[in-house]
C-alpha cells in the first residue's frame, strides 16, 4: 500500500441552506478544496460521495452524478457510499483506497447533504427508519433521538451519569460552535437552558440533540509521489483507518452503555497507525447526541468505561485539557449533515494539524501532531475511525 | 431561510409490500396471543426477532418456539416527538427487555407512568392486535396477584 496524504480540503457554511440546491452546495466545498490543493477538476481521477437522503429528504436520486457534473468532474470514476451518518468516512475510505492501492494518483471524498427539503417530522420518519425498519420502526416508531435515548437510560442507570453531565457536552460544543464561523449554531448555551429544553425522547431533550443541517465538505487525497510533485507545503498523512459494524437490531446488542462497533473500529485504527489514545492531540467524535460523546470518550479509549462523565465534568475535553474534543462545535453545534459529517471531521482535523484554524483561539495545542476522527453511522450500526498525522 | 424561493417536487405516495412468507408463523402466532421465536435445529441458536435462516451455521432448518412471557427491562425511552406516520399516537414508551431464554425484545411498554419505569423491573411480554388491526407485541404490567 502507498502512503496517502490529504492535500486539499473545503467545507461549506453549515446551517439551513435553503438558499442553494444540492449541487450548488457541493460546489461550495469542491471549489475551495481544489484551490487549496492547487489543482483543477480534471486532475481528479476518482470521486466517492457520502450522502444519505437521495430521494428521501432531498429530491435528487443520483447525487454523485449531479454533483460531479455541476463541479466539472464528469468522466472520472464515481461512486456513492452509504454508511448512514458515517457515509462521509466511508467515502473517505473509498477515495483513500483507490490511491493507496494504486489505480489513482488523486482522488476526492465529497460529503453533501440537504436535510431540509422536507418537513421535520418527515425527516424524523426517514431517519427513524434507518435501523431495522420491519423489527424496530414499523410497529414501534423509534426515532433517531429515541435510539440514543435507549443508550442514555442504560448509561445513566449503570454509571450514575446524570442529565447535567449530558448537558455539559452540549454547553462545551456550543461554546466552540460560537467560535466557528462555519457552524450551524454560533451561540453559547447554559446547563439550565439544556435542562429546561423540551423533551424529545426521554431522557434526551432538544439541546441534547444535533440539528438537521445542510452542508458539504470535500477532501482531496494524493499519493506520496504526487504530493511531492505538486509541492504541497503541509501534507497531512492518513496513518490508520479502522472500521466495524453493529447489529441492525438493537435488541441483539450485548448492552446499551457503549457501542461495540466504536471499540472495535478504534482498536483497529490505533493498531494500523501504531499510536495509542494518549498520543492523540485533537479529536472529532460522533456527538449526534450528548450521550454519544460521553460513550465515545470511553469507547475510543480516552478514558475507562463508565468514566466519560468524569472527563466532561473535569473539562478534560476542552482546549487545555487532556484531549480537546469537537472544538469545531461537533455535530451538536456545528451541525450534522449526515453524509457530510465524516468529511467535515477530516476537514477540521486537517485545519487543526496544519495550525490553520480560522480563529486562533480554537487551535488545539499540538505535541505529536496526531488527530483522530470517530464517525458512527446509525446507532452503532457502522463505525469508522481515521487517524491523521502531520 | 424558510421563505427562500423553491420549487415543489412532484408528489408520490410510497407503500412497500414487505414479504413475510418465511416468518408467517410469527405473524399468525401474534393473532393467537403467542410470541414465537425460531431455533436452529442444527446449532440450537435461538432467534428473536425470528429468522428463517441461521447466520451462525447457515442452516435453514429452523423450528418455531413459543417464548416465555417475563422480561427484565434493560433500557427504555419515552418518545415525545414522533415521526410522521406515528403522529396519530400519544407519546409512547419503547423498552428493550431480556427473556430468560437469553433473547431480547424491543417493544412498546404500556400501562406504566414514566416515573414508575426502572431499568431492571420485570414486565410481561404480550402479543396483541393494534386498533388498526396489525399484529404486534408489547410489554405490560403483570396482573395484581
Amino acid at each position: 500500500m502507498r502512503k496517502v496524504a490529504i492535500i486539499g480540503v473545503g467545507n461549506s457554511k453549515f446551517g439551513n441552506r435553503n438558499d442553494v440546491n444540492l449541487t450548488e452546495l457541493a460546489f461550495e466545498a469542491v471549489k475551495p478544496a481544489l484551490e487549496d490543493a492547487g489543482i483543477v477538476a480534471k486532475d481528479v481521477e476518482f470521486m466517492a460521495l457520502g450522502s444519505v437522503g437521495a430521494g428521501a429528504w432531498y429530491a435528487e436520486l443520483l447525487p454523485a452524478v449531479v454533483a460531479a457534473e455541476y463541479c466539472g468532474l464528469t468522466g472520472i470514476g464515481l461512486v456513492r457510499c452509504e454508511a448512514a451518518c458515517a457515509s462521509g468516512s466511508a467515502a473517505f475510505l473509498s477515495a483513500y483506497s483507490v490511491v493507496a492501492s494504486g489505480p489513482a494518483e488523486i482522488a476526492m471524498a465529497l460529503g453533501v447533504e440537504k436535510m431540509r427539503e422536507v418537513d421535520t417530522s418527515t425527516a424524523m420518519e426517514w431517519i427513524g427508519r434507518a435501523g431495522y425498519y420491519i423489527w424496530e420502526f414499523h410497529n414501534f416508531g423509534l426515532t433517531f433521538p429515541a435510539y440514543y435515548a435507549l443508550y442514555a437510560s442504560a448509561h445513566m442507570a449503570k454509571y450514575d451519569t446524570t442529565e447535567e453531565d449530558l448537558a455539559l457536552v452540549a454547553v462545551k460544543n456550543h461554546k466552540y460552535g460560537a467560535m466557528n464561523p462555519l457552524a450551524h449554531f454560533q451561540k453559547k448555551i447554559t446547563v439550565d437552558e439544556v435542562l429546561s429544553s423540551m423533551v424529545i425522547s426521554y431522557p434526551l431533550k432538544l439541546y441534547d440533540c444535533c440539528p438537521m443541517t445542510d452542508g458539504s465538505a470535500a477532501i482531496i487525497l494524493a499519493s506520496e509521489e504526487k504530493t511531492k510533485e505538486l509541492g504541497i507545503d503541509t501534507p497531512i498523512w492518513v496513518t490508520g483507518i479502522g472500521y466495524s459494524s453493529g447489529t441492525a437490531n438493537l435488541s441483539r446488542r450485548k448492552n446499551y452503555v457503549g457501542l461495540e462497533t466504536s471499540v472495535l473500529a478504534s482498536k483497529r485504527a490505533f493498531k494500523a497507525a501504531h499510536v495509542t489514545p494518549d498520543q492523540v492531540d485533537v479529536a472529532e467524535v460522533h456527538d449526534c447526541f450528548t450521550i454519544a460523546e460521553i460513550m465515545a470518550y470511553e469507547d475510543v479509549g480516552f478514558c475507562k468505561k463508565g468514566e466519560g462523565a468524569k472527563l466532561i465534568r473535569e473539562g478534560q475535553t476542552e482546549i487545555g485539557g487532556k484531549i480537546p474534543v469537537n472544538i469545531d462545535g461537533g455535530l451538536k453545534a456545528k451541525g450534522h449533515p449526515i453524509g457530510t459529517t465524516g468529511c467535515s471531521m477530516i476537514y477540521e482535523l486537517t485545519k487543526q494539524l496544519r495550525e490553520e484554524t480560522i480563529q486562533k483561539s480554537r487551535q488545539a495545542p499540538l505535541k505529536n501532531y496526531i488527530g483522530l476522527a470517530h464517525n458512527v453511522g446509525g446507532t452503532g450500526h457502522y463505525c469508522y475511525v481515521t487517524i491523521l498525522r502531520r | 431561510m424558510a421563505s427562500m424561493p423553491s420549487l415543489k417536487s412532484r408528489e408520490i405516495k410510497i407503500v412497500h409490500n414487505m414479504p413475510i412468507s418465511k416468518t408467517l408463523p410469527f405473524w399468525e402466532g401474534l393473532k393467537q396471543g403467542k410470541v414465537l421465536a425460531t431455533k436452529c435445529k442444527k446449532c440450537e441458536t435461538l432467534y428473536f426477532p425470528p429468522s428463517a435462516d441461521c447466520p451462525n451455521c447457515l442452516s435453514s432448518d429452523m423450528e418455531w418456539i413459543e417464548l416465555s412471557d417475563e422480561a427484565e427491562i434493560e433500557t427504555f425511552t419515552h418518545v415525545v416527538i414522533r415521526p410522521t406516520s406515528f403522529q396519530q399516537y400519544k407519546p409512547y414508551t419503547v423498552a428493550i427487555g431480556r427473556l430468560k431464554e437469553g433473547v431480547k425484545v424491543l417493544a412498546w411498554l404500556t400501562g406504566f407512568k414514566l416515573s414508575q419505569i426502572k431499568v431492571g423491573m420485570k414486565v410481561k411480554l404480550t402479543a396483541k392486535i393494534t386498533p388498526e388491526g396489525n399484529p404486534t407485541y408489547a410489554f405490560t404490567p403483570f396482573e395484581e396477584k
